[in-house]
């Protein structure tokens, strides 16, 4: 909402400067976005006299001027205008001065002749021929009157105006207008606020119902219809004093009649519409809804497809405007009108809003009305226009109104308790300044019975808690005490979940990972991409019925996508290693269609390429999970079944015999449906499981006393034999002293022969209360050698 | 033969202090204490001597030993010393030369400011509340006082899955489904990601983080929400920002405001950043509105409580000076490698 200060202040005298204006407002509860001063760019540039006009030497298109700016010397002016005459009265950008769109003018030479400055056009100014009716089209503009020499221009148009633009909350449709606003004003400054005097002398006489019916077939959605009717219209320009305020307050002068509905809507906030009274068949307003697939023109133009949700006006014969949207071109007003209707009515603000979305036709009208609008405005509005029709003689206005308003709204009473409004504030404001303040803002108050009544322009006063709000901001937010709530100690903590995610994503980063984010939704495109089956559960998705596009159509069963789509990225970009992890979402619907909300799992997954290979994305999940205190629950075991990833490197991740994720290498497939020109490899952890079996509790263990004892074995085994096997068959026979088994040399080559390979391991064995003797271990070790070979076909190599 | 002694005590000590190398003085201690040494040779001529000299030459001469074998020991240390010294020199390397490094992962920016605000409450008595990004209606509009025709429910804000469920638009449904559990009092900040329903640009994003508070107990009052915010700003930004609360409005808090906290660039002068207002918008807050306690099974005539919401993106621009927004998403390892 744009309100020029010079309007406002014809209801209130606000007198501080502007910077100020706008602290104090915004500190009151109208949030300002900023302002801008009319003319404000314009500097240096004065009233000018012609005085001489003679034809550049070198240059047919160009004239020589000399031109009086009221100084003692005289400037010569180079210009290329062909409507100038001697004594012409003209704008003057001086040397060093600035024109609109911050263009600077400095003296300089035009074809060798030197110009001290540029006569300007009314565009060069920033303004165009609905500011200035009376400017040429295409030339320099001419005073119509002589000036005074050397005057600002900006000061002898007196336009110069500071425009403030407020952001009006959704809960205050009362200010959407500068008297609105300008009653706020009032409020914060304690300072008189002067409505309108509102008088219409009716001087055509007869009575507007002879003229006009009005019938209200939804008065759900139109409250109200009033109607007033105009004769004898002359339709012309308005004055400047109007087309200055609608300029400021950002709306383009048409004519006297559309500028005066205008100059209410901006005034009080109430949209108006006129319409050519020959237009309405049988002279007859019907407000009802369209019919499917009714269709109406607009004033722009447009046709426009409507529906029975949609509100029309309407005549018996066919519709002449989309209610609070847009008029009809079929009841526009001509040059020739002989009367015209105003209307001002009162329409459902979410209908209006709902309508002017589906026309897509988002009009100043219609975002007015969608805020919801008082209906005890529409009467004083229409009389106000009438008063301006008389004002500008813009036509005769017949007596009465009609208006139909078969459901008025009344005020409504609150009742307050200043203790408790103090209560909630944590303030101490006195009875008597609540009093004053409930009146600033138009409130009757009752002091003995501590009610208020609330006029119908404040619908968002419902109860105390708002009166505690009106309270507040006028006794001033920066006076309440900031204290530190008492109440009950609480202690401040995360969860066991949001620990162990702390946890991960700490151990993550200390392998080297970069945290990734991504977005939650995806295309549906992204199963083929990654190769899942046709069939899977994956592709039951919860979908967003008005996505941004298909991109981003449904919630994700599957994070790979999004790290995949990152590693891409960074691939492409010649990055040469990226490693990334990400704790995110995935939604599982429960049925689909979707009928109760999806189950949403926490997944951490891990993506990266370069100079690797599987054993190290393995050693990041290892170390994560002994950090969390579970590597001896999990296991890993070969993975073949999942279709993105490599049959021969990938390895499930189970505890307890459930599956909960998987780490390996990517399908090389699915690397290059992503551009990613490497190996990849990734891992997909379930959290809910990593959070329930991870054991963060600690237990010392004494340390060692007595010696260990190792014994280095190296053994030659089928290639499918997996090292797993091998630990398994140890572990079993090792006997009570076994300490540790660690695997240190892998080899295939010719030395072995095809199809075998050697596998070589460290053993320690320990006692808790004894040094070990050389039996103990021989003979462990004979049982470990024994087993190996007759379970795995080991056979033991010669060191 | 006193003289003798003499003579060749002085010899050595000149021998000694002349020494460079550890071969010279094997050398001199061979010449001067060995068995053909020249001591040893004054020694073997000691029966020559009187009863009465001898015990007085013995004396000397053994005077004379340990004296030579102590400046034996201490040129032998001092050229060790100096050999040492030699070797370290000869083994100096570039020490401007890089250092290996254990290559560490990043924290996402936006984690980084999501974990710095959260610790901030958990410090201040605050739990951390988590709750789903799709979400019913009721949770995200009708129990926060935002009724069927409210404008911020059209389509254009809110992803829709159908007609009851959503993709959530604020993390204030997380309020909600606290309040619900009934378990008082109540202190909690619930981080988050949202939805709406705008295209992908430098400033916008349809995937969003914001942070909700929630404070619900006997007796709380619009100047305890001032006291915990301002503190919280305080925490965040330094012990020189200060805040200002303006009267705004949201459906679920009454009365309502918003915290401008000083600008981090120009320190409340006005400046480019802050266009001109010395302040920057932070966060949106409000006594929560007593229908919205009363849906939630909290009688307001005995509790009331304060709630919060900030966006989080903005508060990670700010601080690290980002200006696109894409780049939280796009996870090039070349930007998340600076934080």
């Amino acid at each position: 909402m744009d309100v020029p200060m010079l309007w406002l202040k014809e209801y209130t005298d606000v007198t501080a400067d502007i910077k100020q204006f706008i602290e104090d407002i915004t500190l009151t509860g109208s949030k300002v976005e900023g302002y801008t001063t009319i003319g404000g760019d314009i500097e240096n540039v004065v009233t000018g006299q012609i005085k001489k006009i003679v034809k550049h030497p070198d240059a047919d298109k160009l004239v020589i001027t000399t031109v009086d700016v009221g100084k003692q010397r005289e400037l010569q002016i180079v210009t290329g205008a062909t409507n100038l005459k001697e004594g012409d009265y003209v704008p003057v950008a001086l040397d060093n001065s600035k024109i609109a769109n911050g263009v600077e003018i400095h003296s300089g030479s035009l074809r060798g002749i030197l110009s001290e400055g540029m006569l300007c056009s009314i565009q060069e100014l920033g303004f165009d021929l609905h500011d200035f009716p009376e400017a040429c089209e295409n030339g320099i503009y001419v005073f119509p009157e002589a000036v005074e020499l050397g005057k600002n221009v900006i000061d002898v148009w007196g336009i110069k105006d500071d425009v403030v633009e407020f952001e009006i909350t959704s809960n205050r449709p009362d200010c959407f207008s500068v008297l609105g606003i300008a009653r706020e004003a009032a409020a914060t400054y304690q300072i008189p606020f002067h409505y309108p005097k509102i008088e219409v002398q009716q001087k055509a006489g007869g009575n507007a119902s002879d003229y006009i019916s009005v019938e209200i077939k939804n008065p759900q959605l139109c409250p109200r219809y009033a109607a007033r009717v105009v004769k004898n219209v002359k339709i012309e320009p308005s004055p400047l004093w109007m087309r200055k305020r609608l300029r400021a307050a950002g709306v383009r002068p048409i004519n006297n009649i559309v500028d005066i509905t205008n100059y209410v809507m901006i005034e009080m906030g109430q949209p108006m519409h006129a319409f050519d009274i020959d237009c309405i068949a049988e002279r007859k307003i019907i407000v009802r809804n369209a019919n499917d697939g009714e269709q109406i023109t607009t004033l722009d133009g447009n046709v426009r497809n409507l529906d029975s949700s949609m509100l029309v006006i309407s005549d018996p014969q066919k519709a002449v405007a989309v209610a609070g949207v847009m008029g009809g071109e079929n009841s526009k007003i001509n040059e020739n009108a002989e009367a015209i209707l105003f209307e001002s009515a009162t329409f459902h603000g979410s209908n209006i809003r709902v309508t002017a979305k589906k026309l897509g036709l988002r009009t100043d009208a219609s975002s007015k009305y969608e805020k919801g609008l008082d209906p005890n405005i529409a009467l004083e509005a229409v009389n106000r226009a009438a008063q301006l029709v008389e004002m500008l003689g813009a036509g005769e206005v017949v007596e009465g109104v009609v208006d139909c308003y078969p459901n008025k709204r009344e005020s409504w009473t609150l009742s307050y308790s200043p203790e408790k409004i103090n209560k909630l504030l944590g303030t101490n404001v006195s009875e008597q300044q609540m009093k004053e303040i409930f009146e600033r803002i138009e409130l009757k108050v009752d002091e003995k019975n501590h009610t208020v009544v609330v006029p119908t322009f404040r619908p968002d006063l419902e109860a105390q808690a708002d009166l505690a709000e009106e309270v507040a901001r006028f006794y001033g937010y920066d006076k309440i005490e900031p204290t530190l709530a008492a109440g009950t100690p609480t202690v401040g903590k995360r969860s066991r979940s949001q620990i162990i995610t702390a946890m991960v994503k700490q151990n993550m980063i200390s392998s080297g990972l970069c945290e990734a984010m991504t977005f939650s939704f995806e295309s549906p495109k992204v199963f083929d991409k990654l190769n899942i089956a046709k069939d899977s559960n994956l592709r039951k998705t919860v979908t967003i019925s008005n996505p941004l596009g298909e991109d981003y159509s449904i919630m994700r069963t599957t994070t790979l996508n999004a790290i995949l789509t990152s590693l891409a990225t960074n691939y492409n970009r010649r990055n040469e290693s990226a490693g990334l992890f990400e704790i995110a979402k995935v939604y599982l619907p429960k049925a689909v269609p979707v009928v109760e909300l999806p189950d949403e799992i926490s997944t951490l997954t891990i993506g990266m390429y370069g100079n690797m290979d599987f054993y190290d994305i393995k050693g990041i999940v290892e170390k994560m999970f002994e950090v969390l205190g579970m590597s001896e629950k999990v296991e890993y075991a070969t993975e073949k079944t999942i279709a993105h990833m490599h049959t021969g490197r990938t390895a499930s991740i189970c505890v307890e015999g459930k599956q909960f994720g998987y780490v390996g290498e990517l399908h090389p497939q699915i690397a290059s449906n992503y551009d990613i020109g490497t190996k990849v490899y990734i891992a997909v952890i379930n959290m809910p499981e990593v959070i329930a079996y991870a054991d963060l509790v600690k237990e010392y263990k004494a340390l060692p006393k007595f010696p260990a004892v190792t014994r280095d074995i190296a053994m030659v085994v089928s290639e499918d034999v997996t090292v797993k096997q091998i630990e398994n068959v140890i572990k079993q026979n090792a006997g009570q002293y076994l300490e540790s088994v660690k695997l240190f040399d892998v080899y295939q080559g010719k030395q072995i022969g095809k199809g075998l390979k050697s596998v070589a391991y460290s053993i320690t064995f320990r006692a808790a209360d004894k040094t070990l003797v050389e039996q103990d271990v021989t003979e462990a070790m004979k049982q470990i050698l024994e087993h190996l070979s007759s379970q795995l076909q080991a056979q033991l190599r010669d060191k | 033969m006193k003289q003798k002694l003499k003579e060749i005590h002085n010899k050595a000590l000149t021998t000694l202090s002349e020494i460079k190398q550890m071969k010279e003085l094997e050398e001199a201690k061979v010449k001067l204490l060995g068995k053909k040494g020249e001591l040893t040779a004054v020694l073997k001529e000691m029966g020559k001597l009187s009863k009465e000299e001898r015990p007085v030459i013995g004396q000397l001469a053994n005077e004379v030993r340990q004296d030579i074998e102590k400046k034996l020991e201490e040129a032998k240390k001092h050229i060790l010393a100096v050999e040492q010294q030699i070797k370290l020199e000869a083994e100096k390397i570039d020490v401007t030369m890089p250092g290996r490094k254990c290559e560490c992962g990043h924290k996402h920016p936006m984690s980084i400011v999501i974990d710095e605000i959260s610790d901030i409450f958990i410090g201040m008595g605050y739990e951390i509340a988590e709750g789903p990004d799709v979400e019913k209606d009721y949770y995200n509009f009708e129990a926060l006082n935002i009724p069927k025709d409210h404008p911020a429910k059209d389509e254009q804000d809110t992803f829709y899955v159908n007609g009851d469920i959503l993709l959530r638009t604020q993390t204030s449904p997380v309020q909600v489904r606290v309040m619900e559990k009934g378990k008082l009092p109540i202190r909690v900040v619930c981080p988050g990601t949202v939805y709406r329903s705008d295209e992908v640009d430098a400033t916008h994003s349809p995937v969003f983080h914001q942070l909700e508070g929630l404070v619900v107990d006997k007796g709380i009052t619009m100047g305890d929400l001032k006291g915990a915010l301002a503190v919280f700003a305080k925490e965040l930004f330094g012990e020189n920002v200060k805040v200002r609360f303006r009267p705004h409005h949201f459906p679920f808090t009454e009365p309502s405001a918003e915290m401008d906290v000083t600008c981090f660039a120009c320190g409340g002068k006005g400046c480019r950043v802050c266009k001109g207002e010395g302040y920057i918008e932070l966060l949106g807050c409000g006594m929560v509105h007593p229908k919205v306690l009363k849906m939630s099974g909290i009688d307001p005539e005995e509790y009331s409580g304060f709630a919060f919401g900030m966006g989080l993106e903005r508060v990670a621009m700010q601080r690290y000076g980002i200006t696109d927004l894409r780049l939280l998403f796009e996870n090039d390892v070349k930007f998340l490698k600076q934080f």
